[in-house]
């Protein structure tokens, strides 16, 4: 007997699986892709939990879920406790059901994944807090008296969202400040719509403001008022720098300033944030018939799939090295290729191409093979000598990451910055080496992913309320 | 209340003056520093600089010309409206100094931000020679505080309507070849204009400094769609400018990129032969 058919024949190894669009229909509309478990679905699901003793999803967890707990409350059809349960531990589990990269924290140490499919934690995570918005039954947990504190929190992305929540339970009086028109940060001008619904996070973001949270957009701390002014003179107590990766960073190659090609933050935020994916919106974008990404994340993968839904032909992934380095999470390459997105593996631009009006007409790259591991851990890609060839093109996105923001670094001249440009952090309080200032999320780590924010974030709030409250 | 415009005044063809109520950024700008503004939620994000301030009243002025969708908009609102979106100071404020003789040119809309930099440095000391131009003389803007500030003021226009005919650029020469001799140099306007002036300036030994405005969206670094090439490096006009050393630009490809969008912005002018600016 084959290890399929044994599996086959134990449901408990076996996923209740997502339905998605079909990929030939989803590529040239921004719906979301999976449609989310249905309530038999999500029972389904959540009685494979084996509900284990010492769960090790929970220590996978950067805030901590207690992820057996909610999973029971699904499977006996509990569903607005297990969402009030989630609630406990992460003010956003709407988001993080849908962006978090289960398969290397909860999921990787299911028990249950030894012997087949680990439980998905995230679909269930989704399912519940889906199900309380759709049901109407937000509402606001206990909260702390107030204490009157003030507290900053800078930027309005996945960690400022987390402290600000945190925060406010316990009393303190919470204003986000957000350098954009909307606050969202990240969860809105970077990840597309058909990953995460906009009307997800504006939602969950109204659940913080009902919490208390005040939100004040088209502020740039640094530059509208520096952290030594909200704490001098507008008396915050506490301020908490969450502003995310800023500058996009270019390979300084030839032709890299052509038009037409785009940092991945700028094609997005003119796709997301500006809205050019809607018919009304007024923020010109080149749409592309051929666009090639280059990078091998989450947001390479973003960007090339929304260029297939602005209307290109042929989308195409330029990736310096294989499939197994790639930085982005599984099920984004899985969907990716889905949808058909074509993978060039080793191989890295050395030029963009361009016309005489100085329009992108292709890239040159190299081929490239894997040596020795770097620092990261990731075998380093040497290019293959005399292998250069071309891609014609008329869109070029460049998503291989970002630089942090100089803006608060140069206007705080007492806050340590890393040689990266991060603000120095403690991991494990979030102080930074300004007294009451704390920090978290990339701008301290370096690019990475929502939910580390997050639980750098609630690192952070912990410390604040031990050290403002006792 | 917040963003409230003020007072609207018409400068010249199809430029305005705008004074807006926003206490936090009057109270912070330097000369040199720019907003980025949306006036209603359906346009697009812009940058424009901030042509003059009062931080005790808690007002910003910006002037701006009618080019497209957003400053038609723009242009649309009125005295107590408010504008939907402003976020700033932006960018490094001008590095001003007591540089000595210092000759400023400025062109067209150009003038409005060449402003604050001439006060500042009539406040640091500096003995100021002002060259403005326009198209014409229903073009020509803030002659009568450029000509206050200043210690001598030359004006041209393209068609000879007022002043010197001709461009900014051989009122230039002119007065090199008067004798005057200057240390530093302002150069703010169209961009072929501060490319052949900043050509003029350089050649006479002069520092010059020039303010790009570069296609932006977020104006805080993120989005990187403002790079320009100076001294062979990428730079963000957003953060590392709008003020860049006029030596080390690369013009030719800042100015194919500022026509990034002239096919999409034809579109819209075609589509919207509007009845808010008639």
């Amino acid at each position: 007997m084959s290890v399929s058919e044994t599996k086959s024949m134990n449901r408990r190894f076996l996923r209740t699986p997502m339905r998605e669009q079909i990929p030939t229909i989803r590529k040239s509309n921004y719906h979301e892709v999976p449609y989310g478990y249905n309530e038999e679905e999500a029972v389904a699901e959540a009685k494979r939990c084996l509900q284990c003793k010492k769960p090790l999803c929970v220590a996978g967890c950067p805030v901590n879920v207690q992820i057996p707990e909610f999973i029971r409350l699904i499977a006996e059809g509990e569903f607005d406790a297990a969402a009030k349960k989630l609630k406990e531990t992460n003010a956003l589990p709407a988001i993080c059901g849908r962006v978090c990269p289960q398969e290397t924290q909860c999921e990787g140490l299911c028990i249950v994944g030894k012997k087949g499919d680990p439980i998905a934690v995230g679909n269930l995570e989704r399912f519940a807090a889906d199900w309380e918005r759709s049901a109407g039954k937000v509402a606001v947990p206990p909260m702390s008296p107030k204490n009157g504190i003030k507290i900053a929190v800078v930027g309005s992305g996945p960690a400022g969202l987390t402290v600000a929540g945190e925060l406010s339970k316990k009393g303190f009086d919470v204003t986000i400040f957000e350098a954009l028109h909307e606050p969202g940060g990240v969860l809105l001008y970077g990840i597309p719509e058909f990953r995460l619904p906009k009307e997800i996070v504006k939602q969950e973001i109204d659940y913080l403001q009902k919490l208390g949270v005040k939100i004040e957009c088209n502020f740039v701390v640094g530059k509208t008022q520096t952290i030594d002014e909200l704490m001098a003179e507008d008396g915050y107590a506490a301020v908490f720098v969450g502003s995310g990766a800023g500058l996009p960073s270019f390979m300084n190659i030839q032709g890299e300033n052509s038009v037409g090609v785009y940092s991945a933050n700028e094609y997005l935020t003119r796709a997301n944030l500006m809205r050019a994916w809607q018919g009304t919106a007024k923020t010109p974008i080149f749409k592309g018939k051929r666009v090639v990404t280059v990078g091998g994340g989450n947001v390479a993968m973003d960007s090339a799939r929304t260029a297939l839904r602005l209307g290109a032909e042929e989308s195409i992934i330029v990736y310096r090295r294989s499939e197994s380095e790639m930085p982005a999470r599984a099920a984004e390459i899985h969907h990716a290729r889905e949808e058909g997105i074509i993978f060039h593996l080793l191989c890295n631009p050395v030029a963009i191409l361009s016309d005489e009006k100085g329009f992108v007409t292709g890239i040159r790259a190299i081929r490239m093979e894997l040596g020795e591991p770097d620092e990261s851990g990731r075998r380093r890609p040497i290019p293959v000598k005399d292998s250069e060839f071309e891609i014609n093109c008329d869109v070029v996105v460049i998503a291989i990451g970002n630089k942090p923001n100089p803006l608060i670094p140069t206007t705080t001249p007492d806050i340590e910055i890393s040689r990266h440009g991060t603000i120095v952090a403690n991991e494990a309080d979030g102080r930074t080496t300004k007294q009451y200032v704390y920090a978290g999320g990339d701008i301290v780590s370096g690019a990475a992913t929502v939910i580390l924010a997050m639980g750098a974030g609630k690192v952070a709030a912990n410390t604040i309320i031990q050290d403002l409250l006792s | 209340m917040s963003n409230a415009i003020l007072n609207k005044e018409n400068l010249a063809a199809s430029a305005w003056r705008y004074r807006i109520h926003s206490p936090k950024i009057a109270r912070k700008r330097q000369a040199g520093q720019f907003i980025m503004l949306r006036p209603v939620p359906e346009t697009e994000r812009i940058p424009l600089t901030i042509a003059n301030a009062d931080a005790e009243q808690g007002w910003i002025e910006i002037i701006f010309q009618v080019v497209g969708r957003t400053t038609m908009f723009l242009s649309g609102l009125d005295v107590g409206d408010e504008i939907s979106d402003i976020a700033g100071p932006l960018g490094h404020p001008t590095r001003i100094e007591k540089f000595g003789r210092v000759i400023c040119i400025g062109g067209g809309i150009g003038v409005a931000p060449l402003y604050p930099i001439l006060c500042s440095l009539k406040d640091a000391g500096n003995d100021v020679t002002t060259i403005i131009g326009a198209r014409s003389k229903a073009h020509l803007i803030l002659e009568k505080e450029m000509k206050e500030k200043s210690d001598k003021l030359f004006v041209a226009t393209d068609d000879g309507s007022y002043g010197h005919h001709g461009f900014v650029s051989d009122v230039f020469n002119q007065v090199q070849d008067a004798g005057d001799r200057f240390d530093s140099a302002f150069v703010i306007g169209p961009v072929m204009m501060m490319k052949v002036v900043s050509s003029l300036t350089l050649a006479s030994g002069i520092n010059t400094v020039v303010s790009l405005n570069p296609i932006m969206i977020d104006g805080t670094g993120m989005c990187g769609g403002c790079r320009v090439t100076v001294h062979g490096k990428t730079k963000f006009a957003c953060v590392d400018g709008p003020e860049f050393d006029a030596s080390g630009i690369d013009w030719e490809e800042l100015i194919r990129r500022l026509k990034s969008y002239q096919s999409f912005e034809e579109k819209e002018r075609n589509e919207h032969q509007c009845a808010l600016v008639q």
